[in-house]
Formats: structure tokens, sequence, C-alpha cells
């Protein structure tokens, strides 16, 4: 059962073939036999998952019309607040913490009945690529357990890629979803900024964040990002307007006379020739099915990076002050003698990790009298040249693509101590959160060269989410044809039962 | 100025309340160069008369009925305190002996 899609689940559970008790003690079980290989879950409520689906089958016993998602389970990214659940986002200063309220996004995922799991592995407040900087140690790519999953959403996208979970919740503030999604093989979707609530995520860039749905499929992750979506007035930054018809987009899957655009910029030079192969395969697929394929120019994405990285730690280093060992998480060097500033120092200095700390370091930098306006004010106005070309390109395209990484999971360890490596895996999700519209990725395939999955990325001007998954749904139906069987299939077994 | 020497990090270090051992000081220095070099490029393009952005939606500020909504008790508020006494945070010492 765990290898089907999360549609194929509900299916079985409205004609009475299952329970959500039996497909949720089948992903515990899964979750048993391959996580202390994978890695992916930091926290199973294996008490709370079981509770959650005996109150959905006592529904269904009952005969109540439910939301089409309700009884499936799902491993949520924790990034997020669960009520009473441990909640880490993958750092030591919040160990142990149990939130007293749930986000949003949990609140959503619980009203449609979703079974939560636990909460998965993540870089440390989001800030990696490779989720090799959690303070609880990495996750391992379920296709090659010496690589890793991507990040810094890795623990979800190595918990769906290994049917743990066939759904999951991860949060995209430069590419932390479609990244790792791309690396393991499946589909993730970064939504519109202000389209899912940020109320209850921890913050990392509050103009960049946003979080988001992965499936196996695109109709799995579309039904998922309509539970999650949606105005919330905890969120003052919340879209009020209706959520784009996501679900029928995904089960219309027609391009014809759809026009695609192809970022000059985002593809070529730097890009692993699998990567390319794949990419370009995929375009061609596209045209084949009705498509007019256009190139476009957006000469300031070569800046998007540098902007990025100005943006998100300045932003980071004001988010993280919360973190003062006064009214919750770790609390070290406190006693006589002790002033609350020695005790922020100590504890901050013992509950960060390396990243979070130089990220907090740069944007104290980028944003210190003196230099401001170079590094800080500088970035904020590429910023507005990048939402220029976007807005120019889809005057000649309905979507624009590219690969959604340069290249297929690398080794773990590979770029732990080369930064500047480790940002350019971001070069073609970033400019997506720069000017907050919506992106995709999907499987395209394998490289040649390495037999890893490759992403393809679809972008969609603001609040047109519907784009991605119409011309995901299409390419995905065209490529599942053409393999004869899902691209997982292909993964190697890990043990468990599938 | 595309490098951060040690004493640089470490006034840094001090204004974001981390304190750094002397090797993370020497550390981060050394990586500064690189990254500062990688993310000065944003001074390479002419920006004169392009309008800086900070978010990317049109918003304004928000404001909400004036009346009592359900929120957090104070246990609620309370659970995760490292310290407490008598339904409040209990802080270390902010202000010295003499003040």
């Amino acid at each position: 059962m765990i290898n089907k899609t999360a549609v194929e689940m509900s299916e079985a559970l409205a004609k009475g073939e299952t329970t959500s008790v039996a497909l949720t003690q089948a992903h515990l079980d899964q979750i048993t036999s391959v996580d202390s290989k994978v890695k992916a879950f930091l926290h199973v409520d294996t008490a709370g998952a079981l509770a959650q689906a005996k109150a959905v089958d006592a529904k269904i016993a009952a005969g109540e019309k439910l939301s089409p998602l309700a009884g499936i389970p799902l491993a949520l990214k924790d990034i997020l607040a669960q009520e009473g659940v441990p909640t880490t986002a993958g750092s030591k200063i919040l160990e142990g913490w149990k939130p007293p309220y749930d986000s949003t996004v949990v609140a959503k995922l619980k009203s449609a009945g979703i079974v939560i799991l636990g909460k998965t592995n993540m870089d440390e407040f989001a800030m990696g690529s490779s989720t090799e900087n959690s303070s609880y140690g990495p996750t391992f790519n379920p296709w090659d357990l010496t690589r890793t999953p991507g990040g810094s959403s890795g623990g979800s996208a190595a918990a769906v890629s290994s049917f743990q979970a066939p759904i999951a919740i991860g949060s995209d503030t430069g590419g932390s979803i479609r990244q790792p999604a791309a690396l393991t093989g499946i589909v993730g979707v970064r939504p519109t900024y202000g389209a899912v609530s940020r109320y209850g995520l921890i913050a990392y860039s509050s103009s960049l964040d946003q979080a988001g749905p992965f499936g196996r499929t695109v109709l799995d992750t579309a039904l998922l990002h309509e539970v999650i979506a949606g105005h919330d007035a905890k969120d003052a930054t919340s879209v009020n307007a209706p959520v784009p018809a996501v679900v029928a987009a995904a089960k219309s899957g027609d391009v014809k006379g759809m026009k695609i655009g192809v970022i000059k910029q985002l593809q070529g030079e730097g890009y692993q020739k699998g990567v390319q192969t794949r990419f370009d395969e995929s375009l061609q697929i596209l045209a084949g099915l009705g498509a007019e394929i256009v190139e476009v120019d957006c000469p300031s994405f070569e800046y998007a990076l540098a902007a990025y990285y100005l943006i998100a730690p300045s932003e980071c280093s004001s988010n993280l002050a919360r973190f003062d060992a006064m009214r919750y998480g770790l609390r070290m060097g406190d006693g006589p003698g002790a002033s609350a500033e020695s005790v922020m120092n100590a504890t901050r200095a013992a509950g960060f990790g390396k990243e979070v700390k130089r990220r907090i370091i740069l944007g104290t930098y980028a944003l210190s009298s003196g230099y401001y306006d170079a590094y800080y004010g500088s970035a904020q106005k590429i910023r507005t040249l990048i939402i220029q070309d976007y807005a120019k390109a889809f005057t000649k395209a309905d979507v624009l693509v590219s690969p959604t990484a340069p290249t297929t999971a690398y080794k773990i360890g590979e770029k732990v101590d080369d930064p500047m490596a480790m940002y350019l895996g971001d070069v073609a999700t970033i400019p997506v959160n720069l000017a907050g519209i919506c992106g995709m990725s999907l499987p395209a395939g394998l490289a040649d060269e390495d037999n890893l999955p490759v992403g393809f990325q679809i972008m969609a001007p603001a609040m047109q989410d519907q784009r991605l998954y119409q011309t995901g749904a299409a390419l995905e139906a065209a490529l599942l044809s053409k393999w004869g069987a899902p691209l997982l299939t292909k993964a190697p077994a890990l043990g468990g039962v599938r | 100025m595309s490098s951060l020497s040690r004493d640089d990090v470490a006034k840094l270090a001090a204004l974001a309340r981390i304190e750094m051992t002397e090797e993370e000081l020497v550390s981060l220095s050394s990586q500064f160069g690189m990254i500062l070099g990688a993310v000065a490029r944003v001074q390479e393009m002419d920006l004169t008369g392009v309008v800086a952005t900070s978010h990317p939606q049109p918003i304004e500020n928000i404001t909400r009925p004036d009346v009592i909504v359900a929120s957090l008790t104070p246990e609620q508020a309370l659970s995760g305190a490292p310290a407490q006494e008598d339904s409040r945070f209990r802080v270390p010492q902010i202000l010295g002996e003499a003040e």
C-alpha cells in the first residue's frame, strides 16, 4: 500500500479496502525499517498519528463527507510549530521545546484529517542546501546513501522518496523545497509568497520564506497545496485572494498553445551534462505536446545569488535575535553574577551551529552603518531588477523553465567546508524567492553519468500557481508513458516492505 | 572593503551576542574574504535610479477590530520558559549592581 499515490490511498479508504489506522501503521513500519539508514525524521509521533488516524476512521464509518486527503499520512518539516510535539528547526537552541500552539499550516492539516507522522530533519533554521547543517546529523539520499538529499527540507524529501510518507510539507526560502525534490526524484512546489500562512513557521528570512507541499505525483502535490493555502488573518503578509485552482489544473494537464520560456541565464555553462540533457529532452516533450518554446533573457539573474546571500542573512540576523534564552529554549551560563547579556552570549554560542553563526555575522555586517547602502541597499535594488526581468519575461511566456539545480545530488561532506560552492547549488531557484513568485520541481529522469534524479523547474507569476500544475501534469504524463513506470521504481530498495 | 579582520569579526559577534572562540574568529575571518568578494558583485551593476524592494508584495499595515480573542494562557506562555517564578519569566540580572 505504501508505494501507492495519495489519491490511490484515498480511493482505497473510500471503498473500505483499508483504514487510516492500517495505512498509518504501514508507514510507521516503513519508518522503523528504513529510517535508521535515511534519517529523515527527528521525531516520530506514533501515538499522536495513530490517534488522528483512529478519529478519521470513526468519521468515515459514520459516513461523514471528508476532504480528499483525510486519513492520509504526512511528514512535517520541523520548522512548523505543532502543539505539544517537539519542534526544533534542526537547532540545539530549541531542543526539547514543545510549542503551546499549532501553526496555521498544522491547523489546516489537522482539520483536513491528514495524519501527521512526525517532524523531519532540516538544515538548522533552514539555512543550507544539503541538510548537513542540522544539529542532529545529516539526512541521507535514498537513491545513494553516501549523498545528500538536498536541503533545507531534505528530511521531508527523503521521507517521501523512501516511501515513509506519501506527502510532506517543506519550506522554501531560496529553493529549499524545489532543490531537495529535484535531488530525490519527487515533486515539490514553492507556492506564491503569501499564499500559505507563515504563522507558526519559524522565521529565517521573512520576505522570502514560504511553506509548500511535496508529493510523488503532481496531483498529490496539488491536493496538499489546496489544503494548506488560503488567507490567514494571523499573518499580515498573507494574500487575501482565492486559492488558484491547482487541483483542476493538475487534472487537466493540457499545454497546447501554451508559451514556455527558457531562461537563457539558467542553463548551459555550470550545469552538469546529464542535467542539461534531461532538461532539453523535457522541453522537446512539451513542444511535442503543442507548447511553443521561446527563449527569454533575464540579465539581472546573474546577480541573484549575491543579492540573496545579503538579503537572507540580513533578515536572519534580525529574526534570530528572538533566541535570547529568556522565554523559551536553551539557557546557558545562568547563576549568581550572570547578566542577561552574558547568558545570551553563552546560550547563542552553544545553541547555534556554524552556518547559522556565519549568516548572522554576515547579516550583522551587511546591515551595519557605513556598509548598509553598499551591501543590503544594493541587494534590494537588484531584487527590483529581478522582478522587472520576470515581468518582462512573462509578457512573452505563460511559464518559465530551467533545470532546478545545476547538478545531481552530491556526496555528504563534499561542500560542507566550502560555503560558496554550497550556495551555488541555489543559483536557479533563488530568483523565484526574490520575486515572490511560485515554482515547481518535478522529476525529469536520471542523469546518464551517475543515474541520479534530475529536476525540471517551472515558474509562474504570483498567484498563477495553477500554471505550474497544468504544465507539470502534462510533462509528468508524457514522461511516465515514456518510462513505463514512475521514476522512483528505479531507486534502490532500502529494505522495508516495498 | 572585501575582507574582515579577526577583530572585525569579534566586534560583529559582540553585536550579535554570540560568544566566539579564537578559532571561530580566525576561521570566519578567513571565510569572509571569499564570501564578501562574491556578494560584493551586487555593486557591479549600475543601480542609479533603481528603487529598492524590501518585500515582494505591496503591503500595508493591517489592523483588526479591538476585540478580545482567545490567546495563550499564562501556563501555556510559560510552558517553555528556562526559568519562571510567580507566573513570570525569571531572567538574569539586566542592570549592573550600581545602576
